[in-house]
């Protein structure tokens, strides 16, 4: 066994408790705000600084959905494409957070990054972005996740089935990958050609040969049955397969793929969880701040506080990243995917998704 | 015990209960109207403060630097004191209030927010939030009424003790943010063995740690940075933190000491209904009346009647409701006390001054009335509006 002894550096030392002196000084100056307070007045997107971005630039796509360019703030580590990322826009004076797949390939020249939203009809921060959104705006942004990517596999043949804004992960792995894919079949379902996201871009992939796509316009054609794809794909069993879009698409895919045997085959990501029960409701506390509010059976917790101004830690929104977990002190608590019950007595502390569980009956929450 | 102030009139007389319920309705529709227009101004607003306090901040610090220089100590000292009173009113106040957390931004909210005072935030906002707050004006339950030195009302017994207390207020005006600091770790009730020893010293430890950064960022570090001029730097800090307690002390005592405002019995609160909690929070407050750098410079609590009534609304947004609050006032028969800065401030102390003194000590003085004790409600037909009534007067 060999150990490696760290070279014997005292300058490094020497800096690093320098910079640690300086630390605490600027501290001692700041208080009782931080230094950041006042640094974050001229460079809010410095390296140090808790992540920020810049919208550079807000391009239409289609009449409902557009990209949005966004300079990252120094401390952005980069993505793979086919990940997801978190921002925070303020919509009417609050902040609001929604997650979105990234469309960049990765390490682009210019070191932006750009994400492609589809406006939802009454959707909050979707229609602000599409319709609202001015370049130089700062917005929060978390780094990105997901394992909605082509990791390092690189697989000979690829199918992608997407509908609507399902689209955008695919987008970025194809901007990045493209070239390295030997074999791609991209099937793709909006309502109509107009409304196709990126629909130029994927025609030219298709016409230069990079692709095979397979258009679907739903309004004309209807919806796309599983049933078809033997025939659409017929070398389908020998294809590692990416889909993103509506639940009810996503669902039949899995049951299909499943049947054929082909499961561990197929990778997905959803955009909001598949609503199964929803809970019984009732008076939450949140013990921290002192809030209380009546929470509907169907309405997430996170979603309850936020709208009562409690400060809820969040994620993906939607069941799968643990961004928003919690400790129930006390109540019962129903998961709004699976029905499931959860309750803590005092002193439990049982920690819970406040994104996907609804109240059920009376609950404390240590927020 | 008679709790209203000493009138020759009932000032609620003619009010009914059902008129009482009626009045909160209404003042319930003036918030909801609030709430469902809050948005993108309003933050716009608070950022636009905190940032022009935080370069405000800045500058005069860096002006200071050269404090040997007089005009430079002047200009340093007279922009640090107006930051201070800034970060002390219209932000740390009014976030702590909770006004802002509808941003759900983690930087303005009420569970974050540190302020440049002696007193921990969370302590603060027990005691003032939650205290003073909720028994507006109760003597015995509102420390903000007295800070439990001094006599506010005539049926409280006068005791030698109180010929101090304009001594006693102008003390406390000058060492305003350690006052604050001392009540709100509600030392009287420690001595009294009142509270919770291990609670205390937690409490204690809070303070003190609080106090010390301050000290070492006014007294110490920045001095230091100074250089040569680290003396005149420390003058000005300490100048400026003077300036920010005597202000704030004096805009204080105009929100609830003034003639004409009310103060109210431990028992007239058992059982008040969300009406008479209004009604309690109008009679028990006064305003400062003036221009906008004023409400700015009072963060907003020369509209201390609309702060009371709806202490968790943004700042920016009294103004506005003001003039339907007053005509409330008319309409329902209750004065809306309301004065320049100068003059509150005159009637506030000139009541410190005459309740250190007995009773009636001073015949001649104009607002020193003979106690009258006001008279039992005619009780109207339904017999409606005795309970309150009887409460207030009992
Ligand atoms: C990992 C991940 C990646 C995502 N990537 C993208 C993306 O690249 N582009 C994109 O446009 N969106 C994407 N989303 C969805 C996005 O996060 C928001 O949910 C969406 O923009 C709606 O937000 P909103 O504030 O406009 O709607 P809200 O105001 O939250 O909701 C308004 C209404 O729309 C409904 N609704 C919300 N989301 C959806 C949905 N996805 N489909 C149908 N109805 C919905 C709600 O039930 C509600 O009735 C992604 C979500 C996740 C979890
Ligand atoms: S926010 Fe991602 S799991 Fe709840």
């Amino acid at each position: 066994m060999t150990t490696v002894l760290p070279a014997y550096a005292p300058w490094r030392t020497a800096t690093s408790a320098l910079r640690d002196g300086a630390a605490r000084f600027a501290q001692l100056v700041a208080t009782p705000l931080v230094p950041a307070d006042y640094l974050d007045l001229v460079s809010p997107l410095r390296s140090g600084a808790e992540l920020r971005g810049r919208i550079v630039a807000v391009q239409p796509e289609t009449l409902n959905a557009a990209t949005v360019v966004i300079k990252p703030g120094r401390g952005w580590r980069g993505h793979v494409p086919g990940q997801y990322v978190r921002i925070g826009v303020d919509v009417e004076g609050v902040r609001q957070w929604r997650a979105y797949s990234l469309t960049s390939p990765a390490g682009r020249p210019d070191g932006c990054i750009t994400i492609t939203v589809k406006a939802m009809p009454d959707g909050v921060v979707s229609n602000h972005l599409v319709h609202e959104a001015q370049p130089g705006t700062i917005i929060q942004l978390d780094q990105a996740r997901g394992e909605f990517t082509l990791q390092d596999a690189r697989p000979d043949r690829v199918l992608f089935v997407t509908a609507g804004s399902g689209i955008t992960p695919v987008m970025g792995m194809l901007r990045d990958r493209g070239d390295q894919l030997a074999d791609v079949v991209v099937i793709h379902s909006a309502p109509t050609q107009e409304d196709v996201i990126f629909g130029a871009e994927l025609r030219w992939l298709a016409a230069t040969g990079r692709i095979r796509l397979i258009e679907r316009h739903t309004d004309a054609d209807g919806m796309l049955d599983v049933a078809e794809l033997d025939e659409l794909v017929p070398d389908l069993a020998s294809r590692e397969i990416w889909a993103c879009g509506p639940t009810g698409l996503l669902d039949a895919l899995e049951q299909h793929v499943q049947a054929a045997g082909l499961a561990g085959r197929l990778h997905t990501e959803r955009f909001r969880p598949t609503v199964l029960v929803t809970g019984e409701g009732g008076t939450v506390t949140f013990s921290g701040s002192g809030t209380v509010v009546q929470a509907a059976g169907d309405t997430p917790l996170l979603a309850a506080g936020e709208a009562a101004g409690v400060l809820m830690p969040s994620g993906c929104r939607m069941g799968i990243c643990f961004g928003c977990v919690v400790p129930l002190r006390e109540g019962a608590v129903r998961d709004l995917r699976t029905g499931e019950l959860t309750t803590a007595a005092p002193g439990d502390g049982v920690l819970i998704q406040t994104c996907v569980s609804s109240a059920a009956g009376t609950c404390d929450i240590d927020l | 015990m008679t709790v209203m102030q000493k009138k020759a009139e009932n000032p609620v007389a003619h009010l009914s209960a059902r008129d009482i319920e009626d009045l909160g309705l209404e003042l319930d529709a003036i918030r909801a109207q609030v709430i469902a227009s809050r948005g993108e101004h309003d933050a716009a607003y608070i950022r636009r403060v905190i940032d022009a306090q935080r370069k405000l901040d800045l500058a005069s610090r860096a002006v200071l630097l050269f404090s040997l220089f007089p005009p430079a100590w002047a200009l340093g000292t007279a922009g640090l004191s107006v930051a201070k009173i800034l970060e002390n009113m219209e932000i740390g106040h009014n976030i702590m209030h909770g006004q802002w957390d509808w941003m759900r931004d983690p930087k303005i909210h009420s569970t974050t927010w540190e302020w440049d005072n002696a007193s921990p935030a969370d302590m603060w906002k027990h005691s003032h939030n939650e205290l003073h707050h909720t028994y507006t004006n109760v003597i015995g339950k509102d420390n903000d009424l007295g800070y439990g030195i001094m006599r506010v009302d005539e049926d409280q017994r006068w005791m030698p003790f109180y010929l101090g207390q304009p001594l006693w207020n102008f003390i406390n005006a000058c060492l305003f943010e350690y006052g604050i600091a001392a009540y709100d770790l509600e030392i009287a009730k420690n001595w009294a063995g009142r509270k919770d020893n291990a609670e205390f010293q937690r409490q204690r430890k809070a303070v003190l740690g609080k106090i010390r950064k301050q000290m070492t960022k006014d007294y110490l570090v920045h001095p230091l940075l100074s250089g040569p001029s680290a003396l005149t730097t420390l003058g000005a800090n300490l100048t400026a933190n003077l300036v920010r307690n005597l202000w704030t002390h004096s805009v204080i005592m105009c929100g609830h000491f003034p003639e004409g405002v009310q103060t109210f019995a431990k028992k007239s609160i058992e059982g008040e209904t969300r009406g008479e909690w209004y009604l309690r929070q109008m009679l028990g407050s006064a305003n400062i009346s003036g221009g906008k750098l004023t409400h700015l410079m009072t963060g907003n609590l020369s509209f201390q009647i609309e702060h009371h009534l709806y202490p968790d609304l943004p700042s920016n947004r009294y103004a506005e409701i003001a003039p339907k609050v007053q005509e409330l006032f008319e309409r329902y028969g209750l004065t809306y006390v309301t004065g320049s800065l100068p003059r509150q401030v005159g009637s506030a102390w000139k009541k410190v001054i005459r309740l250190s003194l007995p009773n009636g000590f001073l015949a001649n003085l104009k607002s020193a009335r003979r106690p009258v004790r006001v008279a039992a409600p005619a009780a109207d037909a339904s017999g409606a509006g005795r309970p309150f009534m009887e409460r207030i007067a009992a």
